[in-house]
């Protein structure tokens, strides 16, 4: 399998504190990776390194063959690598489908003059873009509630407007974070069938999530931080099975069913 | 054209195309009534057409983008005195509006680029304090640079400055029809005055509803997200602060060669205020409400200085209350009681920022509120 993105001995410090310490990990081609790990062990920081949200301290991000900027999240955006929030950071004031529309910002062109102008091309772009939009919230299965102010939009919605947000900006990585955090059975059961979806629609997804369950379920491969070292990388049968990771959710004392 | 229809909101919702109708004809035959109460009503409408490019311009800023700037009255000022320097005995320079105003629109633009680079990663009231700081820093130096070197004759300002010439055609002179009827300067500025505004709306509906409008309104909403799409912020910011100092200088451009005269104290920092108060009170970020705003908050006081005086003198046989106090004790109350009761504005901002009718058997946009 080809590698998407290559994670070599990255490095966050905050003051005294080692949030990452020489991190590396590689995330194949249309799979789905997971990221798990205690609260506090550096999961949501390697999240921001990877986006662009935080500049690293050493290490580097090799993102299909090339190197990603650091500190510069509308680069690697650009570069195909979209995440979500924690918690939810829509555009609360647009309607749903305007969320997805501002989305598609990155890979549309039309200038402020064309459109002032109105010119053909960017008339057309803008009906595309609004196709575009109404496909994706489709494709999460909000397409109903299109002309809905995003705030209005029950909990699991907006998870999933989000999402469709990120599909808007054509990544080749789909970085998710939590995106089951507060969701009840149903809503949980639905965000699988659709992180499988895009994981067949060839989107390589990253997983950052509590939700063992579900992470055991979906995740091809999976690896587990704990005080911002790597633990363990593997699948998730191999994982479950790991002493350090038993140790670091239990401390020390448990099986690998109750981890599970 | 929707907004057009809202801009009357009971009738807009109900019967959109007649709403229309009625706000094209009180927007043309508005000269006509005020014509009936004096010559100063045509003035103020006048007035009035020009704060609406204002609050328009400043609503792009404040509005869509989110950024607070409390200094929009300065490229008011750039727009003003670039077509007082070049069209005017000042430097004796007197080059044709149609050269003079888009230079005064460039400078305005470049004055927001200036003020906007400094700023960008300055939020809410620190950008407030920044941008009040640079508007009194543009009056400052209006009023003080005529020493050493003369350049804006300070305080006394400039004046007889060029009217505005369209196709040879001088607009401030009256025009006679036959032999008994004039037609006023103050109606033909009317007029062009509502050509401009007419424009302006064109334009920045088509910002709103595209790209651009929505990055903007994804910065004001959250800027972190809007950077996690892959919106350039910063170019956005920039954008959204030239593009609507250019309406700014458009409109000084224009207050210059209505007035014929321009001074410093034109441009304080309560002229500042009074434009966003109108976009406040009319709704921020819907541009009916911000032209309702401009048109009702430029209109009342003046409505107030005729009538409080009269009014006070019948009653109480002398004036107690000048109306100037009267107009800052009333616009506070209006304020306070906008604030209780309507806090989003007359004319509440809906999101608009896409044409889901674009795509072919959408009814989307005619559920909307």
């Amino acid at each position: 399998m080809i590698t998407l993105l290559d994670a070599r001995n990255v490095t966050k410090r905050f003051g005294g504190l080692t949030a990452l310490s020489d991190v590396s990990l590689t995330i194949r081609k249309g799979e789905v990776y997971g990221l798990i790990g205690p609260n506090g062990a550096g999961k949501t920081t390697f999240f921001n390194v990877l986006t662009g949200a935080y500049v690293p301290d050493g290490g580097e991000l090799v993102f299909n063959g090339t190197e990603l900027p650091s500190g510069k999240p509308e680069q690697v955006v650009a570069a195909g690598i979209a995440r979500t929030f924690q918690n939810i950071r829509l555009f609360r004031d647009m309607t749903a489908l305007e969320n997805v529309m501002a989305g598609h910002h990155i890979r549309s062109r039309a200038n402020p003059l064309s459109i002032l102008l109105q010119t053909r091309k960017a008339k057309e772009e803008e009906r595309l873009i609004t196709e575009r939009a109404f496909e994706l919230l489709r494709y999460v299965g909000i397409e109903r509630f299109a002309d809905t102010v995003s705030k209005n939009l029950s909990y699991g919605d907006q998870r999933r407007l989000e999402i469709a947000r990120a599909l808007a900006t054509e990544p080749q990585l789909l970085a998710l974070d939590e995106p089951a955090a507060g969701m009840n059975a149903t809503e949980t059961a639905r965000l699988r069938e659709l992180v499988q979806t895009i994981r067949h629609d060839g989107v390589t997804v990253l997983l950052i999530e509590h939700d063992v369950k579900l992470v055991m379920g979906l995740c091809d491969r999976l690896a587990v931080l704990d005080f911002g070292r790597k633990i363990a990388e593997d699948v998730p049968a191999v994982v479950q099975k790991n002493d350090a990771v038993i140790s670091a959710y239990l401390g020390g004392h448990g099986t690998a069913g109750a981890a599970a | 054209m929707n907004e057009l229809a809202l801009a009357i909101p009971w009738l807009g919702k109900r019967h959109p195309a007649a709403a229309r109708w009625v706000v094209v004809a009180i927007a043309l035959g508005a000269p006509l009534i005020a014509i009936l109460f004096g010559k100063t009503w045509v003035r103020i409408l006048d007035f009035a057409m020009l704060y609406v490019m204002l609050a328009i311009g400043l609503n792009l800023v404040v509005g869509f983008a989110g950024l607070l700037d409390l200094g929009y009255i300065a490229f008011y000022a750039v727009g003003a005195y670039t077509f007082a320097f070049l069209a005017s005995p000042h430097f004796d320079i007197h080059l044709p509006f149609w050269i003079v105003l888009p230079m005064g629109a460039g400078f305005a633009a470049l004055a927001g680029i200036i003020l906007g680079l400094p700023t960008l990663r300055l939020r809410g009231d620190y950008l407030a304090i920044v941008t009040l700081g640079f508007g009194e820093i543009v009056r400052i130096f209006l009023n003080n640079l005529n020493h050493p070197i003369n350049i804006t004759n300070g305080p006394q300002g400039i004046n007889m400055i060029d009217p505005l010439v369209l196709f040879g055609w001088d607009i401030s002179r009256p025009v006679k029809i036959g032999e008994d009827i004039t037609i006023n300067s103050l109606f033909l500025y009317y007029y062009v005055f509502l050509a401009f505004v007419v424009l302006s709306i064109i334009l920045v509906q088509r910002l709103q509803i595209s790209r651009v409008g929505r990055a903007w309104a994804a910065i004001r909403d959250d800027e972190l997200a809007a950077k996690a799409i892959g919106i350039n912020t910063r170019n956005m910011k920039l954008l959204a602060f030239s593009l609507g100092a250019t309406f700014g200088g458009v409109a000084g451009g224009l207050f210059a060669a209505f007035q014929g005269f321009v001074s410093p104290e034109s441009f304080s920092l309560m002229e500042s205020i009074a434009v966003l108060t109108m976009i406040v009170f009319g709704g921020m970020g819907n541009l009916a409400g911000v032209i309702v705003g401009a048109l009702a908050l430029t209109a009342l006081p003046e409505v107030l200085r005729h009538v409080a005086v009269p009014v006070q003198q019948a009653v109480f046989d002398r004036v107690i209350l000048d109306p100037e106090v009267l107009r800052m004790l009333l616009l506070s109350l209006a304020m306070i009681l906008m604030m209780l009761l309507r806090p989003s504005g007359m004319i509440p901002a809906y999101s608009r920022y896409s044409r889901p009718e674009l795509v072919v058997g959408k009814a989307a946009g005619e559920a909307r509120k």
